[in-house]
């Protein structure tokens, strides 16, 4: 008997997949349906993935197999919890960025809308692909998806898109032939393709070469993809030239996807002890980490684009997170998890925000945001919100995974990364106040022939310089419409909920997402 | 050393071309000589899985009267894995050329070194 | 690019020839299930039997066989056949792609699963056909201004 329970799983990826070749059949005829059936697909998509995570916590692992062929012959699909978490996120996410999307697509892209919304689904599919499947090679073939996807949407933005698509369609191209090199090797010695049946096949075979080399393609791959230090250079062009919604789309999501994959290949494909004893990939990515956290914090600093401090400060957080992974301990994994659920809050918020900036002033450098306090007081609030997560005040998400790193850091008894941490964050506190200094206490200079005439009469008169300011041209609240503006709300609610909540969080939900053996 | 060579001179031709198709990728400074270099480095990789699935004595992964046993058929499942990989090549050709279109009309040109000078 | 190339004898061999080669592609995507071919395949030698078609007589002759918005159709049409088998299985109880429940009056599971597996191929030729012409058609016409819609 087929219920929406037990068909839940397919369902989460095949709802958005046949959604989007719907779009051009309708949008053909009207084009200001693709938004509300792309809004629908995610929405069906939302509810399915938070009935998985709810039946996932109750009764135990998924099992789904695709043409009722039992694995290892059939593909499967499988959630437990680490699957259901990812997934509720990555739903969560991209039903608020989608909700927001109207107004910007409408301005920046008015006669791609159709097609534009047709990638959009698709990439949303392949995004839910990687994290229901339980199949090394169906893995690779939603992470060709996601990328492909990922190259169209970049190419149309202005301004040397193109260019930084291009470079990202090199440099991504050899990370996913890289993982299919591992997987081809995994299969080469073992004969399976599935993820539970190569844990168990795996063990006798750790100490041939096959495997060792297999393990190495794997983690240059998913570094490249991941964007981790040093081959994150893929990764400011294409997120700064991107349109703004689909930068507030791709960046919470697709790098945190692929650190989702480098767990699941780690810790569960092969069994922690090969990952952190017999070949210490976890202390080389987590000292890669670590230089990629003071490597990104450094030059964001420098950057006057806002949107490009954002993209290097994802370099950053991506050292978070994998320095988590790299730690491989239950605090470090624990930190590590509730980072990639505050990182898809707030960099959505973030880049949400900027895309909002953009919308309304037309630019995002940084030394054009005076008074914008006073124009866009509420996004302001969000953009506040936002920084003090990056930087890890309480009582935002942010403190709470970053104390949980520095857990993982003593217990494992490197102090080193203990200092790396506490340095980014004060790196992370320099650029970030830069912007909140510019937007709410520098006041807009004063540069008009008429407005210099009104500073001689005031100043004569004993006026002081914020009355001239404010005398010259009154700053009326001037926000973007409600369609974005809700949206960001509801991600900077998100950070804060989840702070005040974590501890819960974490016994429900991460607590049993950690891959066992840890 | 030198029947190390000869007896796995299959994996040696791979490696040899996915070196060339990588070569292409990072030295050469035309885009669409870039493009290509990725085109030989999948093509290798495809090449290689394939020659994995070889058995000494087997034949077409084609039912054919007369040969029953599993022994006398090339194993083909990377056939089909490698079907999957063909159409994502040829999708990651299809969308770099529709880049390289825009790059066009944007630069006039599709040299690096002049699209970089253009753009500093 | 693509003038029309004032030359009886390609146009001749490639009028000839064109029915043939799309008769061929047909064979492809039938047998795919036990021999070589399949639905990627034969959709890609459709698709070139066309192109063959614009390289021979101009881009002209393609908008009137074959406009952009009737390609749209066709991909969004054979991938909806795809899926659209896979959710009928679904809908009749088993899980994706379960072929052996599809409501087909034959007796036996191996022969259904064999025409579970036909219908997916022919929706994914149909697809790929499509792709392939409209991917040639978007670069070739780049030069007049590139198509729009």
């Amino acid at each position: 008997m087929n219920t929406l329970q037990t068909q839940a799983v397919i369902l989460v990826v095949l709802i958005p997949l046949m959604s989007s070749y719907a779009i051009p059949l309708i949008g053909w005829r009207w084009k200001g349906s693709a938004y509300f059936i792309a809004l629908m697909a995610i929405g069906a998509s939302l509810i399915c993935s938070l009935i998985l995570l709810s039946s996932v916590l109750t009764q135990g692992t998924i099992h789904y197999h695709l043409g009722g062929w039992l694995p290892p012959w059939g593909i499967e699909y499988v959630i437990d919890p680490l699957n259901g978490f990812m997934g509720a996120v990555v739903c969560i996410l991209s039903f608020l960025v989608t909700f927001s999307s109207r107004e910007s697509v409408q301005k920046e892209l008015p006669e791609k809308k159709v097609r534009f919304y047709t990638i959009y689904l698709l990439l949303f599919t392949g995004l839910m692909g990687i994290v229901v499947t339980g199949d090394v090679f169906n893995l690779y073939v939603f992470l060709e998806i996601t990328s492909l996807t990922a190259y169209a949407l970049i190419a149309i933005g202005e301004d040397g898109a193109p260019l930084a698509s291009f470079k990202y369609i090199i440099m991504g191209t050899i990370g996913a032939c890289f993982y299919l090199l591992g997987v081809g090797y995994l299969y080469i010695v073992t004969g399976s393709l599935n993820i539970a049946d190569l844990a168990q096949l795996l063990p006798p075979l750790y100490q041939s070469k096959v495997v060792l080399t297999a393990m190495g393609f794997f983690v240059i791959g998913l570094s490249i993809k991941t964007g981790l230090f040093p081959m994150h250079i893929w990764l400011p062009d294409a997120y700064t030239c991107a349109p703004s919604a689909v930068s507030a789309f791709i960046a919470p999501l697709m790098t945190k996807v692929g650190c989702y994959v480098m767990i699941r290949i780690m810790f569960t494909v092969f069994k922690p002890y090969f990952s952190i004893e017999l070949i210490p990939v976890t202390t080389i990515l987590s000292w890669m980490a670590a230089v990629a956290m003071i490597v990104g914090s450094i030059f964001a600093i420098v950057q006057s684009d806002l949107k490009r401090m954002l993209s290097y400060s994802i370099v950053a957080q991506i050292g978070y997170i994998v320095l988590g992974v790299g730690l491989a301990n239950r605090a470090g994994l624990t930190g590590s998890l509730l980072h990639i659920l505050n990182e898809a809050f707030t960099i959505g918020c973030l880049f949400s925000v900027a895309g909002a900036i953009v919308y309304k002033l037309g630019t995002s450098n940084i030394y054009q945001f005076n008074n914008l306090s006073k124009k866009m007081p509420l996004t302001m609030a969000a953009f506040l919100m936002g920084a003090f997560s990056m930087v890890g005040i309480p009582p935002t998400c942010g403190f709470f995974s970053k104390l949980y790193l520095i857990f993982g850091s003593i217990a494992a008894k490197q102090w080193v990364f203990v200092a790396v941490l506490l340095i980014s964050t004060l790196l992370n506190v320099i650029y970030f106040f830069k912007v909140i200094e510019i937007a709410y206490f520098k006041p807009r200079e004063l540069a008009t022939e008429k407005e210099k005439e009104i500073l001689k009469v005031v100043y004569a008169n004993g006026g002081s310089y914020e009355e001239i300011a404010r005398e010259a041209t009154p700053i009326r609240m001037n926000e973007v419409p409600l369609s974005m503006l809700i949206p960001i709300l509801i991600m900077a609610a998100g950070i804060l909920i989840s702070g005040i909540f974590y501890f819960k969080i974490i016994a429900k939900v991460i607590q049993f997402a950690i891959p066992s053996g840890i | 050393m030198v029947d190390y060579l000869i007896s796995k001179y299959n994996y040696w031709i791979y490696i040899v071309l996915m070196m060339v198709g990588f070569y292409a990728m990072m030295g050469k400074r035309n885009l669409m000589k870039k493009l290509i270099g990725m085109n030989i480095f999948q093509t290798a990789i495809i090449l290689f899985f394939i020659s994995t699935g070889v058995k000494k004595g087997g034949t077409l992964p084609v039912f054919m009267e007369g040969a029953t046993r599993a022994a006398d058929y090339v194993n083909p499942l990377p056939h089909v894995l490698m079907l999957t990989a063909i159409v994502v090549c040829v999708s990651t050709t299809g969308v770099a050329l529709a880049v390289l279109l825009l790059i066009y009309r944007r630069y006039k040109t599709l040299e690096e070194n002049e699209i970089l000078k253009s753009i500093r | 690019m693509i003038i029309q190339y004032e030359n009886v004898i390609i146009k001749t061999i490639c009028r000839m020839l064109i029915p043939f080669i799309q008769l061929f592609a047909i064979y492809v995507i039938m047998h795919g299930h036990y021999s070589p071919g399949g639905g990627f395949q034969g959709g890609v030698i459709l698709g070139a039997s066309f192109i063959l078609l614009v390289i021979a007589y101009g881009l002209e002759e393609s908008r009137r066989r074959m406009s952009l918005k009737a390609l749209t159709i066709y991909a969004s049409l054979g991938l909806f056949l795809y899926s659209g088998i896979g959710a009928l299985c679904l809908l009749m109880g088993a899980n994706y792609l379960d072929y052996a429940k599809l409501p087909l009056p034959i007796s036996s599971i191996p022969t259904i699963r064999a025409m579970g597996i036909l219908g997916i191929e022919i929706g994914v030729g149909i697809g790929v056909m499509a792709i392939m012409i409209s991917i040639f058609l978007v670069i070739a016409s780049y030069e007049t201004g590139g198509e729009n819609g």
